[in-house]
């Protein structure tokens, strides 16, 4: 942090005044002058709160993508049609026991066990060949995407939120004053909010497991040099399968997570494939950090976009990520 | 990539070459096939002329763009079918349609090279932009802006008519010819597609293409040799552009409407399919590749309940047979021709060699 601040001294000032700027923003009671501008405050935060938890599911989905990515070289185009099998498991899970955790657990087990298999029997065979593996996700992922059409149908699921997570919760923000003088406060739906607060908890363990544990070591080793890994004697397979099971049952925790808040439906796979895709680009291939913050951009640009400019909303998150290309190629984290 | 062969085909043109030593090099194969082409009319039936074999031409020019980048440049661009729908978008908008309140009913003359023109360096454009990162990236890069483009056709009512586009476009009159009857407009799409084909294979032997091979073969040493590899790769992607434009063109003419669809992750993602299984390492493979492809679309329904299948699985054996064909044959159908054909020769070679020994092993 210190040491960000010294080396790019009008940075931090930009991102300081940013910052102060959004807090003054949520947290003042708005005149009716930038109410004429900005529209009403009730809109502003729910965008700000939509695209902050929309974010955190494009983190979910987009940290899995990076680090298979990072570690392997392997561009996993399947990874939207694990999200959607996901979904759709934990559905049928979820409709059988009628538990959201356990629909989370089977989603993530069901989605792990698809990315083993992959690693195992196809990607494992064909190391170093960059190209090659991108073609064969790109063939499996129009195969899941015709297997999950032809066992689910073309109707839009919706996975049941469970009752201690339903209903609006009320948040400490002035929305707007009563002509009496007494403050509107925010309300804002609990599972959201979970939702969030899940995703920065997996943010944080994943930050905590890569920095802290052997095996994180292992594994920012192989992202930095996997051949030098794998020289010192570390089976890079055995760690390899675990990355890509990891990163695949989180894509599946992903889908069970967006078909709570948003809805399952055939096509859902190339839109958040997508969405990871600019994420990742916008905050640089293979990092974790990355992921976040790029998953933060894309989540608030899409929701601002499609309130403030709803006919280009999707223009909105490709101009940020063609500017973010032009300035740094390699993405807003990356270190290369 | 072993689907980006080492093929170098440069050569230098002996001094003095006749007209019968060129068409003799090309071989017997090469002008049965032409000849079949040409006379295709007299025995396929306007179904087959257009629907089918026309068809295949459109989408192999499409996929011959992305075989040059990816043959020659070692770039995988998936944005040629944007580049392709761009066009027929532009000369939806400024030709003539059925939409006239957006279509602003420009003579041919001018509307096309300017379609053509636009969506060229909407191409270049996108080289310049990813060509800035290395390798795989370039899918992801190019998979986004092309998905950005369906999505700005989807929801720009002002210019590019939202979800239902445009329709009415029809071939023009020109040159006294109406090229909306099948011969002709089979005989247009030859006429491109052979042209198409036959730069393809110029470049990638005059000295921007084997430059170009080198950029893709060892960029840094093409760079310490003077090269400009940044430039060769954009001038790459303006050259496939502008193949993928004309196609488009003849896309939509095809078509005789456009809408967001073509240009979907759908669309996008076929090109790359009809490229990669007809071959990325020669001109012909895109054409092979979409031949394939279009019978199975059209007749899938067909032979999958011929099997005493569901006819709607047909994305399910596009894929299978795509990802067999990527598993098994990273050089293609046209690989698989070659392997056969060298297997052969093989066999022809040492039975040969058997005879000359005498047949004694021991």
């Amino acid at each position: 942090m210190a040491d960000f601040i010294s080396r790019r001294p009008i940075w931090s000032i930009v991102i300081a005044i940013a910052v102060a700027l959004l807090l003054a923003l949520v947290f003042a009671v708005w005149s009716p002058g930038m109410e004429a501008v900005l529209g009403r405050k009730r809109v502003f935060l729910s965008a700000l709160f939509n695209g902050v938890t929309l974010g955190a599911l494009y983190f979910l989905v987009a940290s899995g993508f990076t680090l298979i990515f990072g570690l392997m070289r392997n561009v996993n185009l399947a990874h939207g049609s694990l999200y959607l099998f996901g979904g759709y498991v934990g559905y049928s899970a979820g409709a059988l026991t009628g538990s959201w955790l356990v629909a989370l657990l089977v989603a993530f087990l069901a989605a792990a066990i698809v990315g083993v298999l992959m690693q195992v029997l196809l990607f494992r065979w064909m190391e170093g060949e960059d190209l090659r593996q991108t073609l064969v996700t790109i063939g499996l992922s129009i195969i899941f995407a015709d297997l999950l059409l032809w066992s689910y149908g073309g109707d839009t699921f919706q996975v049941t939120t469970p009752d201690w997570l339903s209903g609006p919760v009320q948040l400490p923000f002035v929305v707007a004053l009563r002509s009496n003088g007494e403050a509107v406060m925010m309300t804002y739906p609990l599972v959201r909010i979970a939702i969030l607060v899940g995703a920065v908890a997996t943010g944080v363990l994943m930050w905590l497991a890569l920095n802290r544990t052997r095996v994180g070591m292992l594994v920012r080793a192989g992202v930095d040099d996997r051949d030098m890994l794998a020289a010192t004697g570390v089976r890079v397979q055995l760690i390899f399968i675990l990355i890509f099971a990891f990163g695949a049952g989180l894509a599946g925790v992903a889908g069970v997570v967006g078909g709570t808040f948003q809805s399952l439906q055939p096509g859902e796979d190339s839109k958040i494939l997508l969405s990871s895709l600019v994420v990742v680009i916008v905050g640089g291939m293979g990092s974790i950090p990355g992921a976040a913050m790029g998953a933060l951009i894309v989540g608030l640009a899409e929701q601002f976009g499609s309130v403030y400019m709803p006919t280009y909303a999707v223009m909105l998150t490709f101009i940020i990520m063609v500017a973010v290309l032009t300035v740094r190629p390699q993405g807003l984290a990356a270190r290369r | 990539m072993a689907a980006i062969d080492n093929r170098t085909t440069g050569y230098r043109q002996p001094a003095g070459e006749g007209l019968a030593d060129w068409v003799a090099r090309r071989g017997a194969g090469f002008w049965i096939v032409a000849a079949l082409l040409a006379a295709m009319p007299l025995i396929a039936s306007p179904f087959w002329l257009v629907q089918i074999i026309a068809y295949s031409l459109i989408l192999g020019m499409i996929a011959l763009s992305l075989m040059f980048l990816a043959g020659y440049g070692g770039i995988v661009s998936l944005v040629q079918m944007t580049v392709a729908a761009l066009a027929g978008y532009l000369v939806a908008i400024l030709g003539d349609s059925a939409v006239t309140q957006i279509s602003l009913k420009w003579p041919l003359w001018a509307a096309v090279p300017l379609a053509v023109f636009l969506a060229a360096l909407f191409g270049a454009l996108s080289g310049a932009l990813s060509v800035r990162t290395e390798g795989i990236y370039t899918i992801m890069i190019t998979l986004a802006i092309a998905s950005a483009f369906y999505y700005l056709t989807l929801q720009n009512y002002t210019i590019f008519n939202g979800f239902s586009g445009f329709n009415g476009i029809v071939p023009p009159v020109f040159l006294g010819v109406d090229w909306r009857g099948s011969q002709a407009f089979y005989y247009l799409c030859l006429g491109c597609a052979a042209i198409a084909y036959g730069v393809v294979v110029y470049v990638s032997r005059a000295p921007f293409g084997l430059a170009l091979q080198g950029t893709r073969d060892n960029p840094r040493r093409m760079a310490a040799l003077g090269f400009d590899v940044v430039g060769h790769r954009i001038a790459a992607y303006a050259f496939a552009s502008v193949i993928a434009a004309f196609a488009g063109v003849l896309l939509v003419w095809f078509q005789g409407q456009i809408s967001p669809g073509t240009a979907g992750i759908g669309p996008v993602i076929d090109v790359l399919i009809i490229a990669v299984v007809g071959g990325l390492s020669r001109p012909i493979g895109p054409f092979i590749g979409a031949l394939v492809y279009v019978l199975l679309r059209t007749f899938s329904l067909d032979l999958l309940e011929g099997f005493g299948l569901d006819g709607k699985r047909y994305q399910l054996v596009i894929g299978l047979g795509f990802l067999v064909i990527v598993l098994f044959s990273p050089n293609g159908l046209v690989g698989i021709y070659e392997r056969l054909r060298e297997r052969h020769e093989r066999s022809r070679e040492s039975r040969a060699s058997a005879m000359r020994i005498g047949g004694g092993a021991p």
